[in-house]
């Protein structure tokens, strides 16, 4: 067992956990944030993704040890007092989720690319975003969202 | 009151999936749980000679061990399949038994032996891992193609063939052939595909003891029909003791319609166990464990005469069905299939045979379109090569070759309410910039690359019902759709619909259908489904069928609602029933100009009296309350239909091929929420380019699925697709009050075509999907050579 002390969603927790647990299992399954989701087990889909200091990460291949220390941030630390994040606002404005089921790693992902850059083209839209895999919408009113998003912030 | 139907209204649900507050199955723990880990076949085919649990019981934490010796034990049944056919020679079909854990062969990579239940996740795995199974690995059939001539799966089933069943005509077809100027031929696959729903599938099981009542949490399109199927083809409890919710659902595409083996096997064993189970699959088993999609070989021919007149049909299609009968793993490749494969035209005379067999990979059921992208890419690829052949312009021949007047009696069974399929190719041709294609063709061959141009006209039949109509085609089930709607006493409402949601919007369109029917603000209605213990027994969402029945199913009840508020509200305000009239939320008396409101008339029927005064406000004989159910089950499927067109750019050198451009051009009726209909198109146009370009479920030859992951099986990326250009026209549907059509499914349908047309016009070779780099680079070295050697 290890202890890790973080900071998740601006609340400062402890926790015993065996070495192994990987961070989207202690998100979950241990403080009950189930927003990240599990879509597969190779670090390929995205619908795990968090942020680690301000940085998108995939939760799922990512020792929860291996962040000891760090501010994270999941799709539910994204609004502030009930009030959604402009990319949240965004994609329920043009329809970028359907299912909802990548719809958290999408977010979180597209939240980073617009700490990154500004203002990105569709092009640095659609190459950001490989990394996480949506099957209902084609992507394309996703790519709208991020624009809409960044035009708004 | 403006109306909502046809608004681009945002949706009621995204605010839950946008902020993490979305409930899916693998969200829900229940106090107490186990874990499930199920045992699966490494092989493709093998006898089991016997299974030694006696290390994995004593294993830490384990609670159980169950097999498919405890199944035969406690004699639950097998899984089904829901459809009969009836081959050519009027035998029925040969389907072998599936039972939820085998106990003495394994069929697929993949399939059930054993479950392994524990106090946690960890210690299920490690005890899964000590379950030894001595098996007696046979030859596997892994071949589409070769299945009926090899070696026997079942005993009892000659051929591996389940059926052989022919649609149309085959004298009259000989007959037209022999008149043809030309016979155009292809031999086509239809590619074996994985639907990948982005959340795997899971069930959480819950028993109580006291009320010996099993509820299933799963991921589920149709949770009443999985309760129906667990409770009376499987035994696993009576109808009544068994719960089945479908709460948040990550996508379905037609992977989820029906139970699997896991979900009956959790809620046999919770109830043998009393202790609630959890099971959520990891990816690699979805890719092996969950339903595939297509596997067809098909070799078709089209008659035709020199002026580009289609005469005949013929369609012999070998469909690979897995290794058992699915739930709808008989009917995708029969009367979905070969009713659509004469496509949107006139054709005097058809035939589409279907041989369906056996092999040793996982069952094929329903994906996306199910049945109809197979036809759609039989017809449109037929009919792209008779314009190259017949020196046309291949939309000239299609148009030539449409039906003007509606109904259209189509060759082989449909007769098609409505539609303008001419509309839809001018709207497609403009949009697209047709004309201007050999310049844009030049400029890319300028860069040295190769561009292509395809087209895709299609109709298709969802919504599928009627439910005598399938009954009499061998459907187990109706296909009617219900809904029942409630006035709460304080003029809110509660919409319980048998449709399921799992990404199509229903909380937002069924609210906004509502609205306008009842007059009341769509924020103070709420959409309930997916829930057997709330509303009325449902048949689900899968075809392209929530909208034409769930949604009228909602109308009707609406109706009702109405019928019984004027009779109210014409005692309420001293008139004659006939008097009422009903308009944006009001009953109104025209000659006294007096009012009430729907709310006032629902309040009114839950407080039928008043203070100090016997009086009731409901006439003699009207019962109390307010809430109205409807069964509907419309007169026919439903037929949107359109054209695509795509254009595509292919680089020699290194064969990628780039979706450059791609218009849609789509006639689905009346749109509720033209934003959820779009979103509709895009998905399933990505779905079907998927499929063109880079999808593909390989096995090999022992059986082995080599794409089990996202590393190996080729999911689209965002950086795959162009930016798609759609438009609609619109003809209404006649079946259904609302006009509407069905919209999910004609993206898969239209695109594979259009797409592997515009990649055979940009090559001049006819390749097989998926077009990968590596196939059209291969495909462009040979055309080089060949040229060569033609110029020497």
């Amino acid at each position: 067992m290890k202890k890790v002390s973080l900071e998740v969603n601006g609340k400062k927790i402890a926790k015993n956990i065996p070495d192994h647990t990987i961070l989207s299992v202690l998100l979950r399954d241990i403080l009950n944030l189930t927003g990240t989701h599990i879509g597969c087990d190779t670090s390929q889909c995205g619908a795990c993704v968090v942020h680690v200091d301000g940085k998108s990460i995939k939760s799922c291949t990512t020792f929860a040890v291996e962040v000891d220390g760090s501010k994270i941030t999941t799709i539910e630390g994204l609004a502030t007092n009930g009030k959604m994040h402009p990319m949240q606002e965004a994609f329920k404005k043009l329809h970028g989720l359907q299912c909802g089921f990548c719809t958290p790693g999408m977010v979180m992902s597209a939240v980073d690319l617009l700490k990154n850059k500004k203002n990105p083209s569709d092009k640095e839209i659609r190459d950001w975003l490989e990394g996480n895999i949506c099957r209902c919408t084609g992507y394309q009113n996703i790519v709208a969202a991020v624009k809409e998003a960044a035009s708004k912030m | 009151m403006g109306s909502l139907v046809g608004s681009r209204v945002e949706r009621k649900e995204d605010r839950r999936f946008l902020t993490g507050k979305g409930r899916y199955t693998a969200d829900i723990n229940i106090t107490n749980q186990t874990y499930a880990v199920f045992v699966r076949s490494p092989h493709a085919r093998a006898k089991i000679k016997k299974v030694n649990f006696s290390k994995a019981s004593k294993a830490s934490g384990v609670v159980s061990v169950l097999t498919g010796a405890d199944i035969v034990n406690d004699k639950i049944g097998g899984l089904i399949a829901g459809w009969k056919i009836v081959s050519e020679d009027g035998t029925d079909m040969k389907v072998p038994a599936h039972p939820p854990l085998a106990s003495d062969a394994v069929n697929y990579v993949g399939d059930h032996v054993a479950v392994v239940i524990a106090e946690s996740l960890d210690e299920a795995k490690a005890a899964a891992n000590l379950v030894e199974v001595d098996y007696k690995v046979l030859q596997a059939v892994t071949s589409t193609a070769d299945a009926m001539e090899s070696e026997k799966i079942y005993n009892d089933i000659d051929k591996n063939l389940c059926f052989d069943w022919l649609l149309g005509d085959r004298a009259k077809v000989k007959e037209a052939f022999e008149k043809a100027d030309k016979i155009i031929k292809i031999d086509i696959n239809n590619n074996r595909l994985i639907p990948n729903a982005m959340e795997p599938r899971a069930a959480v099981v819950d028993y109580n003891t006291a009320s010996e009542e099993i509820t299933l949490y799963t991921t589920s399109q149709n949770p009443h029909l999985s309760r129906l199927i667990i409770s009376a083809f499987n035994g696993v409890a009576p109808e009544n003791k068994l719960r089945v919710i479908a709460p948040d659902v990550g996508g379905g595409f037609g992977s989820k319609i029906y139970p699997y083996a896991e979900e009956v096997v959790c809620s046999w064993a919770a109830k043998k166990i009393e202790r609630p189970i959890k099971w959520v699959a990891e990816r690699t088993e979805s890719f092996l464990s969950d339903c595939h999609g297509r596997d067809h070989i098909t070799h078709a021919e089209l008659a035709v005469s020199n002026d580009g007149t289609f005469l005949g049909f013929k369609n012999e299609t070998i469909a690979n069905l897995g290794a058992y009968a699915s739930v709808f793993g008989t009917v995708t490749p029969t009367y979905l299939f070969g009713p659509c494969a004469t496509g949107v035209y006139k054709i005097p005379a058809a035939y589409t045979n279907v041989k369906a067999v056996f092999t040793n990979t996982a069952p094929v059921d329903a994906y996306r379109g199910a049945g109809r992208p197979e036809a759609t890419y039989t017809i449109e690829r037929l009919v792209e090569k008779a314009a190259v052949e017949l020196g046309m312009d291949k939309t000239e021949i299609r148009m030539k070759n449409f039906p003007t007047e509606f109904p259209f009696q189509q060759t082989l069974v449909h007769s098609v309410d409505s539609g303008d399929y001419a509309a839809g190719m001018n709207k497609a041709k403009q949009m697209a910039d047709y004309e201007g294609f050999e310049k844009r063709r030049e400029e890319s061959e300028a860069k040295g690359k190769m561009r292509g141009i395809g087209v895709t006209s299609y109709f298709e039949a969802c919504g599928i019902a009627p439910s005598a109509v399938v009954m009499s085609l061998g459907c187990g089930i109706g296909l009617w759709e219900s809904a029942e709607v409630r006035f709460n006493p304080t003029g809110n409402v509660t919409v319980f619909s048998g449709s399921h949601s799992h990404g199509q919007g229903h909380d937002t369109t069924f609210a906004q259908i509502a609205a306008d029917e009842l007059g009341v603000p769509m924020e103070n209605i709420d959409v309930v489904h997916g829930d057997t213990d709330k509303g009325p027994f449902g048949m689900g969402t899968y075809g392209s069928r929530s909208l034409t029945n769930g949604g009228t199913a909602i109308v009707k009840a609406c109706e009702k609602i109405i019928k019984k508020g004027k009779k109210v509200a014409a005692k309420m305000l001293e008139a004659n029933e006939d008097e009422v009239e009903f308009k944006d939320g009001e009953f109104i008396v025209a000659k006294s100009n007096k009012k009430k409101t729907i709310g006032e008339v629902a309040f009114a029927c839950y407080l039928p009296g008043q203070y100090g005064e016997v009086k009731s406000p409901l006439p003699e004989g009207v019962e109390p309350g307010l809430k109205e159910t409807s069964f509907f089950d419309p007169a026919n499927f439903s037929f949107p239909a359109g054209t695509h067109i795509c254009e595509v750019e292919v680089d020699p050198d290194t064969g990628e091929t780039k979706v450059t451009k791609y218009t849609a051009v789509d006639d689905f009726g009346r749109i509720v929420n033209p934003m959820i209909v779009e979103g509709q198109v895009h998905g399933g146009i990505a779905q079907g380019i998927g499929q063109a370009l880079y999808e593909n479920a390989h096995y090999d030859e022992s059986g082995q699925l080599l794409t089990a992951s996202y590393m190996d099986y080729t999911m689209p990326r965002a950086d795959n697709f162009p930016e798609f250009n759609l438009g609609f026209t619109c003809t209404h549907a006649t079946t259904n009050p609302m006009g509407v059509k069905g919209c999910g499914e004609a993206g898969a349908i239209a695109s594979p075509p259009a797409v592997m047309n515009a990649v055979i016009d940009a090559i001049g070779t006819e390749i097989s999907m998926p077009a990968t780099a590596e196939k059209v680079w291969k495909a462009c070295k040979e055309n080089k050579k060949s040229n060569a050697k033609a110029a020497a």
